[in-house]
C-alpha cells in the first residue's frame, strides 16, 4: 500500500516536466555550473596575478586544522582544493532540501486541491500508509538529487582540480559522511515539518509559503553544521548525524497524526 | 431484511454549520436506496460518514455490521464510492489510475480491465486522464468504484454533467449490481434518475429525513386518493365531472386532474361522458412519479411546519 502511494506520486512527478525541469536546472547550477566556473577560473588565472594573491589571503584565514589538510604544491592548487572540499560543502544540503521541500509541500494539500483526496479518504489505506507513502515520495527525489549531484560534483572537481593535485582526490571522508549520514536526517526533519503544514493549510500556495519558513532555518542550521563538520569531520559528523537522526525519527513517528481523512476531503474541522 | 447501513440520530456539524441533524435511515441489504434532496440537504455528508471519512458529531452508524469509527479500514475495503466530481491523477493514464486503485483495493489487473470494459472506457486507458471528457471521467470513476466488487456501492450525484449514454450506463450498473444482491445507495437531486430503480426513497432536507419508504408506500401515504387525467375535444363539456359521485377535487393542469375516492369511479366517469356525448382525447389513471411524490411530500412537510 505504501509502495502504491509512493509510486503514484513519483510517477506523477516524473511526468510533470514543469516541475522537475526547474529542479534539474537548480541542481545543475549548484552542483556543476557554479563549481565548474569557479574552479575553472581559478585554474586558468596566472599564478602571479593579484587574484591568486587574494585567494591565498582567504585560504590563509581558514582554521589551522584545515590549512594542515590542504593538498597541492602551488597556491592556486591549495586554493582550489580549499574551495572544492571546504567552501562549497553546504551545497550538498541546499539542493536536495529544496527539492524535497518543494515536493513535500504540495503532497497532501495537492490531493485536496485536485480532489483526489476524496478517493484516498474513502479508500482502505490507513493514514499511516498515506503519510509514509507521501514522505518517501518527497524524500526520494531529494536524496536522489543529492546522490546524483554529489557524483557530478565529484567529477567536476576531480577533472578541474585533480590535474593540479596529481590525480582524483574527491570525495573525502568528510564529504562522504556529510552526504550519507548528515544530510538525510536534515531533509527528513524539514519534510516531517512540511508534511504537517501540507496537511493543515488550505492551498498549495500557502503550503509553499509556509514550507519556506521551515526550509530556511533548516538550511541555515544544516549549512552551519555541514561547514563545521568539514573542519573536523569524523567524530563531529557522527555525533551531529546521530542527533539529527533522533530528531528526525521522532518527528516522523508522530507525523502521521497530522493526516486526517477530513483534511483529505478539505472540509472544515469539527466544532 | 437485515440492514446494510443504519444511521441512528446522526448529527454532523462543521463549525457553526449543521450538515446533518439527527439523521435516521436504514438501507436494507441488497436494496437500492435513493437519497433524494436539494443541494445542501446533507447527502454527500451522509456518504462520507458511511465510509468513516468523516466522524459524526453525535449518533451511531453501522455499516455491514461494523462501526466506521473503529472498523473504517474494513468498511472502506468493502464499499465503493463514486464521488460527485470524480478526480484522478491527471498526468497518469486511465490504466495507471486504475492500477493504483486495484493495488489499494487488493484487486487484480483482470478485474481492472474488466471494469474498464464494462463501462466502455477500455479504449481510452492509454490516454492521460487530463484529456478525458466529463463522461469519460465518470466512466473511469465507475470502473474504479467497482474494481473490487464492493458489497455496498455509494454513488453521489453520479450522472451530474453526463451525456445520456453515460447516464444510462450508470443506471444499468445500479440495476445489474442490485440484481447480484449488492446494496446501492444513490444520492441525487434529479427525480427521474431514481424512477424505476429505487426500492426505497429517502427524502432529505436540511440534514434530516423528511420521509422514507418504498415509492409505492410513499405514494399511498402522501397521495392516498387516486387521480385520473381526463381531456376532451371540447374542454367545456367536462364541467359536469365536478358534480359526479366520488369526485373529490378537480383542477386543470394540462389535462383535467380529477381526484376520486376509489379507482372504481373511473368506469362511471367514462359511462357518463359517453351518455353526454363528450368526445374524450384522454382518460388515464395517474401513476404518481417520484417528482409528484417529492413535491407532495415537501408540500405536506410545509403544511406540518
Amino acid at each position: 500500500m505504501v509502495k502504491a502511494v509512493m509510486r503514484a506520486d513519483l510517477y506523477r512527478l516524473v511526468k510533470t516536466k514543469d516541475y522537475w525541469i526547474p529542479l534539474i536546472i537548480l541542481g545543475g547550477m549548484f552542483f556543476v555550473v557554479l563549481p565548474a566556473l569557479l574552479l575553472g577560473s581559478m585554474a586558468l588565472v596566472h599564478e602571479q596575478s593579484g587574484i591568486v594573491g587574494q585567494i591565498g589571503d582567504i585560504v590563509g584565514n581558514l582554521p589551522e586544522s584545515i590549512q594542515n589538510n590542504l593538498q597541492g604544491d602551488s597556491p592556486t592548487a591549495r586554493a582550489s582544493y580549499a574551495f572544492a572540499v571546504y567552501l562549497l560543502a553546504p551545497i550538498a544540503i541546499v539542493v536536495p532540501l529544496t527539492i524535497s521541500s518543494a515536493v513535500g509541500a504540495n503532497s497532501i494539500v495537492g490531493e485536496r486541491e485536485r480532489g483526489t483526496g476524496e478517493f484516498l479518504a474513502h479508500s482502505p489505506l490507513t493514514v499511516q500508509e498515506i503519510y509514509v507513502g507521501k514522505l518517501l515520495a518527497s524524500l526520494i527525489p531529494g536524496y536522489a538529487a543529492g546522490i546524483v549531484g554529489f557524483g557530478l560534483y565529484s567529477v567536476v572537481v576531480n577533472v578541474i582540480v585533480g590535474s593540479q593535485l596529481g590525480g582524483w582526490f574527491f570525495p573525502t571522508a568528510g564529504w562522504m559522511l556529510l552526504v550519507l549520514w548528515v544530510v538525510p536526517p536534515f531533509i527528513a526533519i524539514a519534510l516531517a515539518l512540511i508534511l504537517r503544514l501540507s496537511a493543515r493549510v488550505r492551498s498549495a500556495a500557502s503550503a509553499h509559503q509556509a514550507s519556506s519558513l521551515v526550509t530556511l532555518p533548516v538550511i541555515l542550521l544544516s549549512y552551519g553544521v555541514a561547514s563545521g563538520l568539514i573542519y573536523s569531520p569524523v567524530l563531529s559528523a557522527a555525533v551531529a548525524g546521530a542527533v539529527a537522526w533522533i530528531i528526525a525519527l521522532t518527528l516522523l513517528a508522530s507525523g502521521a497524526h497530522s493526516i486526517r481523512r477530513e483534511r483529505l476531503l478539505g472540509v472544515a474541522a469539527d466544532a | 431484511m437485515p440492514a446494510a447501513i443504519t444511521f441512528a440520530s446522526v448529527s454532523k456539524r462543521f463549525g457553526d454549520v449543521r450538515a446533518l441533524d439527527e439523521l435516521d435511515f436504514t438501507a436494507p441489504l441488497g436494496s437500492v436506496t435513493v437519497l433524494l434532496g436539494p443541494n445542501g440537504a446533507g447527502k454527500t455528508t451522509t456518504v462520507r460518514l458511511t465510509t468513516g471519512a468523516l466522524v459524526p458529531t453525535a449518533g451511531a452508524i453501522q455499516v455491514l455490521g461494523l462501526n466506521p469509527l473503529h472498523d473504517g479500514d474494513e468498511i472502506r475495503s468493502r464499499v465503493g464510492v463514486v464521488p460527485p466530481k470524480p478526480a484522478f491523477y491527471d498526468q497518469l493514464s486511465g490504466w495507471e489510475n486504475l492500477q493504483f486503485a486495484a493495488t489499494i483495493f487488493d484487486a487484480d489487473e483482470v478485474s481492472a480491465r474488466s471494469a474498464a470494459e464494462r463501462f466502455g472506457i477500455d479504449h481510452a486507458l492509454a490516454q492521460e486522464v487530463g484529456g478525458y471528457s466529463t463522461g469519460m471521467r465518470t466512466r473511469l470513476a465507475l470502473a474504479r468504484a467497482v474494481i473490487h466488487d464492493p458489497e455496498v456501492l455509494m454513488l453521489d450525484e453520479p450522472t451530474a454533467g453526463l451525456d445520456p449514454e453515460s447516464a444510462k450506463a450508470v443506471l444499468e450498473l445500479i440495476k445489474e449490481m442490485a440484481g447480484r444482491g449488492r446494496t446501492i445507495v444513490m444520492c441525487t437531486h434529479l427525480l427521474h434518475e431514481a424512477e424505476g430503480i429505487a426500492d426505497q426513497v429517502v427524502l432529505m432536507e436540511d440534514g434530516t429525513v423528511r420521509a422514507a419508504g418504498a415509492p409505492a408506500t410513499l405514494a399511498r401515504t402522501y397521495m392516498p386518493d387516486p387521480i385520473v387525467l381526463i381531456d376532451a375535444e371540447d374542454r367545456a363539456s367536462l364541467a359536469f365531472v365536478d358534480d359526479l359521485d366520488g369526485v373529490l377535487t378537480t383542477r386543470w393542469d394540462g389535462p383535467l386532474h380529477v381526484t376520486i375516492d376509489h379507482d372504481d369511479r373511473i368506469p362511471d366517469i367514462v359511462i357518463e361522458m359517453v351518455k353526454r356525448g363528450v368526445r374524450p382525447t384522454r382518460i388515464e389513471p395517474l401513476v404518481p412519479t417520484l417528482e409528484d411524490l417529492y413535491f407532495e411530500m415537501q408540500r405536506a412537510h410545509r403544511e406540518l411546519v
